[in-house]
């Protein structure tokens, strides 16, 4: 970790990997973020955070595309996704995998099927590939290959993460979004689950977008930090930035007890 | 990065009993089909006693790439060959390393099919109905014992609670089933003038009408659509609040989730069904008597003179004696599909199309049980 964290403070010279600009989102009468501006760049593990209905997630579906925006832009991979054509925007999908929240695994599907389904939608493997690279994938996340025929519905929190994981691996992406990977995990699983991350993205070479409220993930694995509130983005930077803001929210979420405990 | 996207290939170079094998470009999931057949390839010819993987030109590795050429390796190993990397960048290394092929045991498929496991689902089936059977009455003891408590104890008789069922049950229901009673009369009169004409006997099938709708008809559709419009509300209610640990949560409270969720809808839809059934045979009769007007000729006046003569008292409380028992039937049958739900969404939706195969299944039966019952004395 030391090599990722040997430059953080020059990002300059690295390539965005996500630029967005100037976005606004709404549902109806109420404005959730206006004039927001994100980047992340290739290679980091960008944490991302900010209060309880702040607009953390919305921010995630909207560069995902499942939230409209009412205006700004949003490119990734440098190309501008309002002017993609359907056809070129599901090839840019394929560069991309998320976690959501809950995981949600597809629950007719067993772990197995559900890693493979991106695998058989997009790519034409043969059967044994198809089956050893499912397989491949269900051990890079740390679980037992007899966890692969079970169903969603018999594995533990962890586990559930974990399996989701591997299918938004599962077509070896260049970004994968987290949503809160480690909520509802116990701090050891947490523990194991940030490093799973960071040792996936050096060997992948991912680009990682993580919202998280966990203080640990934050100082464990994240290279930059990037702070939502009032519907903007209020600070964004390496873990020290944001200790030395003095933005109330920030100070309150970063000097509160818990993070004095972590930080020790 | 799109522009250049070179198919992997691959130059073999073989010489002094060492095959030189030099990679170009992609090497990803996207031309998996060549990465396989080349690598296929290189397994199935080689005859040296000495591979070498040139990997200096390849232009972009991922999981599936790296996954292939270590099993390549591993392949060649197996043929006695000896097989090695050579040029690999540090990212290549580093990801042929995570991957490091094993094999993996798959697991067999499962067995489908056979004699056996045919006769194995029928037992199954048939303990799984035995068992249902055995719930089933405990449970009705359940509710019973609930019932017994709130009528010693009135004041924890849930009346609000009964009343918003009731209102679920029966007030809103009443138009669906006021529908369907009426068009079901309608269509018997139909078929009942045009077969009884043959025999010169229209007049009737007043008597027709009359007795089938009281004695069967009017408390049949009333159950059928009862439980398919209520059962399956129960069974989902009480399914998801057990799906969210709202159960345990009344239990850990001290309450009796029979006594609260349970014994309110069994009343309501123990008072809901008779009136519903009540609904539904004047409901009939009226479409009866709406055809035999307008296809029979038999004016309204003679229709009920003929209605008066046709039927007895008894032939209405036949079809009333019927509702509660089925309004029993299908509030336990809901209510213990929607307590058997477990943990999962998929889990729910089975419950509740179970509740309602089986009230309406079970419905009919008793139906058929009481036609039988009531023609042995005669009533």
């Amino acid at each position: 970790m030391a090599a990722r964290s040997s430059d953080p403070t020059a990002p300059n010279f690295r390539e965005t990997i996500i630029r967005v600009r100037d976005l606004e989102v709404g549902f109806g009468p109420k404005t959730v973020m206006k004039g927001l501006d994100l980047d992340v760049y290739r290679g980091e593990i960008l944490g991302f955070v900010g209060p309880s209905g702040s607009g953390k997630s919305v921010l995630t579906r909207t560069i995902l595309g499942l939230v409209p925006k009412q205006a700004g832009t949003i490119e990734v991979f440098g190309e501008n996704l309002d002017d993609l054509p359907p056809e070129e925007h599901r090839r840019l999908e394929r560069r991309w995998g998320v976690l959501f929240q809950h995981g949600a695994l597809f629950s007719a599907l067993t772990v197995k099927q559900n890693v493979q389904v991106p695998m058989r939608e997009y790519l034409d493997l043969s059967d044994r590939l198809l089956d050893e690279l499912a397989m491949l994938k269900i051990e890079m996340v740390g679980l037992k290959p007899d966890a692969a025929d079970k169903m969603p519905s018999d594995l533990s929190g962890g586990m559930i993460k974990r399996a989701a994981l591997a299918r938004a691996l599962a077509l070896d992406p260049e970004i994968v979004f987290l949503d809160e990977p480690t909520s509802g995990l116990d701090p050891i699983g947490a523990g194991d689950f940030d490093e799973l991350i960071a040792t996936l993205q050096k060997t992948l070479g991912l680009t990682v977008f993580m919202v998280t409220h966990d203080l640990d993930s934050l100082h464990s694995v994240c290279d930059r930090v990037a702070a939502l509130g009032d519907g903007k983005v209020i600070a964004a930077g390496p873990i020290e930035t944001m200790l030395a803001s003095d933005h109330p929210w920030l100070r309150s979420y970063f000097h509160g007890k818990r993070a004095r405990a972590v930080m020790g | 990065m799109a522009d250049s996207d070179p198919e992997p290939t691959c130059e073999l170079d073989d010489g002094g009993g060492t095959l030189r094998v030099r990679l170009n470009g992609r090497w990803t999931a996207s031309h998996a089909g060549a990465v396989e057949r080349q690598m296929g390839d290189l397994v199935r010819d080689a005859e040296a006693g000495r591979v070498i993987l040139d990997l200096s030109r390849v232009s972009r590795l991922d999981t599936l790439g790296a996954w292939v050429l270590d099993r390549t390796r591993h392949e060649l190993g197996e043929k006695g060959l000896s097989a090695d990397f050579t040029g690999a960048r540090d990212e290549h290394r580093i990801l042929l390393d995570e991957v490091a092929y094993r094999g993996f045991q798959t697991s067999p498929p499962a067995r489908r099919g056979t004699i056996v496991d045919f006769f194995a689902e029928i037992g199954q089936t048939v303990v799984n109905v035995g068992r249902d059977f055995a719930q089933g009455t405990s449970f009705f003891g359940e509710v019973v014992t609930a019932l017994a408590r709130v009528l010693l104890n009135p004041s924890r008789f849930r009346a609000a609670a009964v009343t918003h069922q009731l209102e679920q049950i029966a007030y809103r229901g009443t138009p669906i089933i006021a529908l369907i009673s009426f068009l079901v009369g309608a269509i018997v009169a139909q078929q009942g003038i045009f077969q009884l004409q043959k025999f010169g006997a229209i007049a009737f099938v007043v008597d027709l009408i009359g007795i089938l709708v009281l004695r069967e008809l009017g408390v049949l559709l009333t159950s059928i659509m009862v439980a398919g419009r209520s059962g399956s509300a129960f069974t989902a209610e009480i399914g998801s609040m057990k799906m969210r640990e709202e159960i345990d949560a009344l239990r850990v409270m001290g309450l009796d989730p029979v006594e609260v969720l349970i014994v309110p809808r069994i009343v309501a839809l123990l008072i809901g069904l008779p009136l519903l059934t009540f609904i539904s045979n004047v409901s009939a009769l009226l479409g009866g008597a709406v055809v035999t007007l307008t296809y029979g000729g038999i004016s309204l006046d003679i229709f009920l003179v003929r209605l008066q003569q046709a039927i007895a008292l008894s032939t209405f409380m036949i079809g009333m004696i019927k509702a509660p028992f089925m309004a029993l039937i299908i509030g336990l049958i809901a209510s213990l599909e929607g307590m058997a739900v477990q943990g999962s969404a998929e889990s729910l939706g089975r419950q509740v199309t179970s509740s309602v195969v089986k009230s309406i299944f079970m419905v009919i039966v008793v139906d058929g049980v009481f036609a039988m019952f009531f023609a042995a004395i005669r009533y």
